[in-house]
């Protein structure tokens, strides 16, 4: 009988090259030629939307690891979730700072009254706090420390999910097919995940019951 | 994505494109080593996509006009490069993208056009695509465009006030406002064939004027832009330009000009009221709902560290048409 076939360490360790190259050159490039002028006329947007773009691209790449690795049974895949969540994070400071930095060109107060009053900006900033937590509590050594905090902890990607998907809905004037073809994605990402929405609700529901049982037993 | 399969008639985009970007093209291929990048990451901008993909189009054949520098009109702002004027647009008859309309409509047909001008006239006109350039006599603006999303060019226009259009057909006194129609050609303008990659809109975009601000002095029909004649993607053959009003209101590719009675719905206004007003005069200090309109980027030459933030002014700096607006509450009439 043929041997299934495995994904190994060699196999993820190629991924995470082809993945590290794929993502640094594409931002390098990128930004060589918003520096140099040649990324159209408005190089600021075209900046602002490759790297938004990019950032959500890279969130959905690691949100459809843990779901395809179950699928398949290739538990070895889920080690390319954290670079690919990093990337995201990378991604996704390098818009906010093309916006601080040459959207705004550093206006400061511009920078946070727009941050207040422009909901969609707000729910972006809201993604990126998310982001940076999840990166700063990404080593092994931090996860291990965190016990099962870190899971619930890494739980939020799904609120930055929707957080994400908000913003780009908001962002833009009236083309709203391509926004809404991400959101029905985000959507099917959460619906894979069901059943670790409900099952926080039951265990505490089965703790209630319980705990009544062994009260009226007490009685 | 529009996808579309190149008639092999075509010119083939090595032939037209810039020497220079087109041996950086190869040099930035072979830095990188590799291909399927952009399998991986879609990238939104079009210039990687056609590097990567081959969308093979030819140029639009623009003409040069016969013209006089206008005296009033001129400016002391460096002029938006012709690359960026031409390659930067929102025309959502060509798609919604700004590098769409460049990239979807250099085989839009100009000739023969119908511009009608009728309604509430004496006189009703029709003009053809040669009286475009003939029937009154061509001159250059240098005039400040600023976009409702805060983007700003300053651009060299060439054409002739819509005053003088409009005499031509001798309004009548009971007109009060000016209704533009685009062209509804859906063939052509693949934008128009379906809801979604037309962003949404009804076609044909639809626009209008306040008849005093359609006979005002700065209100241009432009024909052309850097001396020669308009390209498909700035709104060819005759559009329409107000420069105190967001561009929006600035309709392209123009096939009637309707006077009459009743404020027009206009397109932008019929998609988001709360958004777009029917004025829409450039005012920093009536924000869209979504962004700030007090400040705006001017696009001129240089990448990123172009310090190009400045502030928006009142009526996009034209201020003799404020006496127009006189006693109007311009932030509930924005």
């Amino acid at each position: 009988m043929k041997k299934p076939f495995r994904i190994t360490a060699t196999h993820t360790f190629w991924l995470k090259i082809v993945l590290h190259i794929a993502a640094l050159s594409l931002l390098i490039v990128t930004f060589y030629q918003a520096f140099t002028d040649q990324l159209g006329a408005d190089p600021v947007k075209e900046l602002l939307h490759f790297t938004g773009i990019g950032a959500f691209n890279l969130l959905l790449m690691s949100l459809c690891i843990s779901p395809l690795a179950k699928y398949f049974r290739q538990g070895q895949l889920v080690t390319l979730r954290r670079p690919i969540g990093l990337y995201a994070f990378v991604y996704a400071i390098c818009h906010f700072s093309s916006y601080l930095l040459f959207e705004l060109q550093f206006e400061w107060s511009l920078l946070f009254s727009e941050l207040v009053k422009r909901p969609y900006i707000s729910v972006g900033f809201g993604a990126l706090l998310i982001l940076s937590v999840l990166t700063a509590t990404s080593t092994k050594s931090i996860q291990r420390r965190m016990g099962r905090t870190w899971q619930k902890t890494h739980n939020w990607v799904y609120v930055a999910s929707l957080l994400v998907t908000l913003h780009y809905i908001w962002s833009v004037k009236s083309e709203l097919i391509q926004p809404l073809i991400y959101a029905l994605v985000v959507l099917a990402l959460l619906i894979i995940r069901k059943t670790k929405f409900i099952k926080p609700f039951k265990t505490a529901f089965k703790k209630r019951t319980k705990t009544e049982q062994s009260k009226k037993k007490l009685a | 994505m529009l996808i579309r399969t190149p008639k092999s008639s075509e010119i083939k985009e090595s032939q037209i494109t810039d020497e220079h970007i087109y041996q950086n093209r190869r040099k930035l291929l072979k830095s990188m080593g590799f291909l399927g990048a952009s399998a991986l990451l879609a990238s939104p901008h079009a210039q990687a996509i056609d590097w990567f993909g081959n969308s093979d189009t030819k140029t639009f054949k623009t003409t040069p006009l016969t013209f006089s520098q206008s005296k009033h009109f001129q400016s002391d702002d460096e002029l938006t490069p012709e690359q960026k004027i031409i390659s930067h647009n929102n025309f959502y008859e060509f798609g919604t993208g700004k590098s769409d309309p460049v990239a979807m409509s250099q085989s839009f047909k100009v000739d023969p056009w119908s511009l009608t001008i009728d309604g509430l006239v004496e006189k009703p006109v029709t003009l053809g695509y040669d009286d475009l350039y003939k029937t009154v006599d061509l001159e250059e603006r240098i005039y400040r465009l600023r976009c409702v999303e805060a983007w700003s060019m300053v651009v060299p226009w060439i054409g002739y006030s819509l005053a003088s259009l409009l005499k031509k057909a001798k309004p009548l006194s009971s007109a009060k406002y000016v209704v533009f129609d685009t062209l509804y050609d859906p063939d052509q303008m693949p934008g128009q064939r379906n809801r979604f990659s037309g962003g949404g809109i009804q076609y044909p975009y639809v626009e209008g004027l306040r008849i005093d601000e359609a006979m005002h002095p700065l209100t241009l029909m432009s024909v052309g832009l850097y001396g020669k004649t308009l390209p498909p993607q700035n709104g060819a053959p005759i559009r329409l330009v107000v420069p105190w009003k967001y561009g929006f209101k600035s309709i392209k590719s123009v096939v009637r000009i309707r006077l009459t009675d009743k404020m027009p719905s206009t397109t932008w206004n019929q998609l988001a009221a709360s958004e777009y007003g029917f004025y829409a005069n450039v005012n920093p200090k009536v924000d869209h709902p979504r962004w700030t309109q007090a400040s705006e980027r001017r696009i001129t030459s240089g990448g990123l560290f172009t310090r190009n933030r400045i502030d928006t002014q009142m009526f996009n700096g034209y201020p003799e048409v404020a006496s127009m607006y006189e006693g109007m509450d311009l932030k509930k009439y924005f």
